[in-house]
């Protein structure tokens, strides 16, 4: 088989694909965070970041850094003409009052019936961490969730049902990992991308879930 | 004559008492009123109930405070961090109670305790572990959970320009929680980098109205590592 997974920097340039010119989009920590590299030039895309700012521009050049325009990462950031700030319950409004197109997340496990799992492993000596997780999964139009197929183990991390603490119910529209990109839908999870050189069949037998062709 | 300028943190927070339930500003360090901090700390007050959106970075501000044990408390959305190795150890020895809350319930609680609200539905959280107990409702299809307000006795926050009315502006995401806090508070206390005569800021760009914070002090503004930070004029 002469499959070939595709790369963070792939990844991110098939979730670029899907974000339409005007979209208003609150990109997740880690992986989620490359997606803003990769937005073709013609589209104008608004970027929301939970800490109060609409607009963000790219990362400011060495030493022009200001450490009071940060990202959810709380790395420096620039603002782009035209760009906004507000306050906290100003911009979690934006994310639970529907006013976001597209949200990308990361997480540990999606199931088949859209319920994530991205904020907590359970294990009882982790120290428990929630951010705009929560908020961001369930408030945006549009859920994008990124992540590997799976775990470095082998385990699907698309699952019949989440084993970790559910970040939100039902919450996650499309699924983007190094294999493929798959929607949740009322009838289940139906494939709408693959590598080159995967059978459905193979990407079946990663996938904890049945798929639809 | 209205006044609500004080010569130092230390005198704008003279009277916290032990037990009181401090609300700070701030997103990891942008907006954390760091001088008002360092002032709590030498006020020696204990037992207290903190709420900010981390439980402290590195060893000095908020992470000072808890190194220092005076926080019995701490109601926050994201304590875990690469630098917060003074709460992560004090929660590992069980001294200090977390109260993890989702940052936008958590700023809708803040904001609806400064608006009056006596609770809210929200439908973030619902089905989740930190809706664990919480009332539920459905409304018009969507399930949703019951929260409650945050009241606070005093809220330290960090602005950048204020007046003798306590009208405030703020710069850039350094504003995060600050103007909610404020109002959530009995006692609102705001850093800024400069105090500005009355009617030279902007009405129509005045962020926090003075009604909602009780003390102004002025404080020099810190340069970064990085250079960001200007002296203010």
């Amino acid at each position: 088989m002469n499959m070939k997974k595709w790369t963070r920097e792939q990844m991110a340039q098939r979730v670029a694909r899907d974000i339409h010119d005007g979209a208003i989009v609150n990109l997740g920590i880690g992986l989620p965070t490359l997606v803003a590299n990769h937005i073709p030039a013609d589209r104008e895309v608004i970027l929301h970041s939970e800490n109060g700012v609409i607009g963000m521009g790219p990362a400011p050049a060495q030493g022009a850094e200001d450490y009071d325009l940060i990202n959810a990462g709380k790395q420096p950031v620039t603002l782009l003409p035209g760009g906004a700030f507000f306050h906290h319950a100003d911009s979690f409004a934006m994310m639970r009052g529907g006013h976001l197109d597209i949200c990308v997340l990361g997480a540990f496990q999606v199931s088949a019936s859209g319920d994530l799992a991205n904020w907590h492993t359970g294990a009882p000596d982790a120290i428990p961490a929630v951010g705009g997780a929560m908020d961001l999964a369930i408030g945006a139009k549009k859920t994008f969730v990124m992540m590997e197929h799976t775990t470095k183990g082998g385990q699907s991390k698309i699952v019949p049902a989440c084993s970790y603490p559910l970040t939100g119910i039902g919450c996650v529209s499309r699924i983007y990992t190094d294999l493929a990109v798959i929607d949740i839908t009322p009838e289940g999870l139906k494939l709408i991308d693959k590598v080159d050189g995967l059978s459905f069949d193979d990407l079946q037998r990663v996938t904890g879930a049945p798929l639809m062709n | 004559m209205i006044n609500k300028l004080f010569d130092s943190p230390e005198a704008a927070l003279a009277d916290i008492a032990d037990g009181a339930t401090v609300m700070i500003g701030g997103f990891g360090t942008a907006g954390l009123p760091n001088e008002l901090i360092d002032a709590l700390i030498a006020r020696g007050a204990r037992d207290l109930t903190i709420v900010n959106n981390n439980a402290g970075n590195g060893d000095t501000g908020l992470a000072a405070l808890l190194a220092a044990k005076r926080v019995r408390k701490i109601i926050c959305s994201f304590p875990r961090q690469a630098d917060s190795h003074h709460f992560d150890a004090l929660y590992r020895a069980g001294q200090i109670e977390l109260e993890l809350v989702p940052q936008g319930n958590l700023a809708e609680r803040i904001r609806a305790a400064g608006a009056g609200i006596g609770g809210f539905f929200t439908p973030t959280g619902y089905g989740t572990e930190l809706a664990k107990g919480k009332e539920t409702r459905q409304i018009n299809g969507r399930m949703y959970v019951l929260e409650a307000p945050i009241h606070a006795d005093f809220a330290l926050i960090k602005a950048e320009r204020g007046d003798r009315w306590g009208n405030l502006t703020y710069r850039m995401t350094a504003r995060n929680f600050g103007p909610i806090m404020a109002m959530a508070a009995k006692v609102a206390v705001a850093t800024v980098h400069e105090v500005v005569e009355l009617g030279s800021l902007d009405p129509e760009a005045v962020v926090t109205p003075g009604l909602f914070v009780q003390r102004v002090v002025k404080v020099a503004r810190l340069a970064t590592s990085a250079g960001g930070f200007k002296e203010a004029a």
